[in-house]
């Protein structure tokens, strides 16, 4: 997905890393396997990275400069604008596909202006608009009080359960960060996918994928970067 | 940070978040906090989740426990990006640090 922006900005010094937040180590394989990447695909099958950056949905780009410091915190990052946004409804499409795919279509993702920031910063640097200084970095970071910490420490424990086999404790964990972060996607979708690959409604969890989207409205699923064009 | 027990030694707490044990207490980036004075390497992680703000659970069926990210500020508690070790699709570990000097771009995404 990222291989062909690797090429074109690898020469102008930058490199792309990216993560697979899986708590199966298997589950992303064959993704990387397809995709050929020259950069380095990393598994992270306890969501550490998640909690470091605080990053609540997926795909979330960091960038981070020559000297080690972020320069922008976690944002919605497409390399490209996603076919799924312009595929037509299928005639023979049923009431319930209807929806999912119009729900689907609905989600606000702006690959254009971010691929656009990215060039910029990678061709000038600290100079560029789009890097941020270190307290406009804190400042646009998640926060984290006291529920959000507890949450970590409930989804946590929960893989953690799950890896053991212990599963219906495990479930227990993830409903209660769930329930103390709704917000984190991440943590309802991993714990959902594990019930049903569909992340459709299941008898495990209150949520899934669709009534959850619904619940917020598409549009807000990602929100909007804060990057001026 | 899943814990069996309510000690955790420095090296293990140092990597898992970033909190050095130093004779002034416990340390991140240019902030320390004053800890009881302790024997040996374990600390008890209830003083430590007392004075750093971190949440501490404990799953009553298996026993185990974890010690949350601190609490009252932002997921980011620094600019640094933090040091981070993974491994790649075959197991090979890839340090974050050894890209030093390059522009990085970070993407977190999933299978599911």
């Amino acid at each position: 997905m990222w291989q062909g922006l690797r090429a074109e900005l690898y020469p102008l010094g930058l490199e792309i890393v990216t993560v697979a937040l899986d708590l199966d180590s298997e589950a992303a394989r064959p993704w990387i396997v397809a995709a050929h990447p020259e950069h380095p695909s990393l598994i992270d099958r306890a969501h550490v990275v998640d909690e470091l950056f605080g990053i609540v949905n997926v795909p979330s780009g960091v960038w981070i400069n020559e000297e080690g410091v972020i320069v922008r915190p976690p944002e919605t990052a497409y390399p490209r604008r996603p076919p799924f946004l312009d595929r037509p409804i299928p005639e023979h499409a049923t009431a319930e596909q209807i929806v999912r795919i119009t729900a689907v279509k609905a989600l606000r993702i702006d690959a254009e202006t971010y691929v656009a920031a990215l060039r910029d910063w990678v061709r000038s640097g600290a100079a560029s608009r789009f890097a941020l200084s270190p307290d406009e970095v804190l400042r646009r970071s998640q926060p984290r009080p006291i529920a959000e910490a507890t949450a970590a420490a409930h989804f946590e424990l929960a893989q953690h359960l799950h890896r053991l086999g212990r599963t219906e404790a495990a479930v227990a964990h993830f409903r209660t960060a769930h329930r103390l972060q709704p917000a984190n996607w991440t943590y309802k979708r991993q714990a959902w996918s594990l019930v049903d690959p569909a992340q459709g409604p299941n008898a495990v969890y209150e949520g899934d994928w669709l009534s959850d989207v619904q619940k917020i409205g598409a549009e807000n699923y990602y929100p909007p970067l804060e990057m001026e064009r | 940070m899943i814990l069996e027990t309510l000690d955790v030694d420095a090296a293990t707490l140092e990597t898992r978040t970033g909190w050095a044990i130093k004779p002034e207490g416990a340390c991140k980036g240019d902030r320390c906090v004053p800890l009881p004075a302790h024997d040996g390497d374990g600390i008890d992680v209830r003083v430590l989740a007392e004075r750093l703000g971190m949440p501490l659970i404990q799953d009553a069926a298996s026993g185990l426990w974890c010690l949350g990210p601190e609490a009252g500020g932002r997921a980011l508690t620094g600019a640094e990006a933090p040091d981070l070790t993974l491994p790649d699709v075959d197991g090979h570990p890839f340090h974050l640090r050894s890209l030093r000097g390059k522009k990085v771009l970070l993407v977190a995404w999933a299978s599911w």
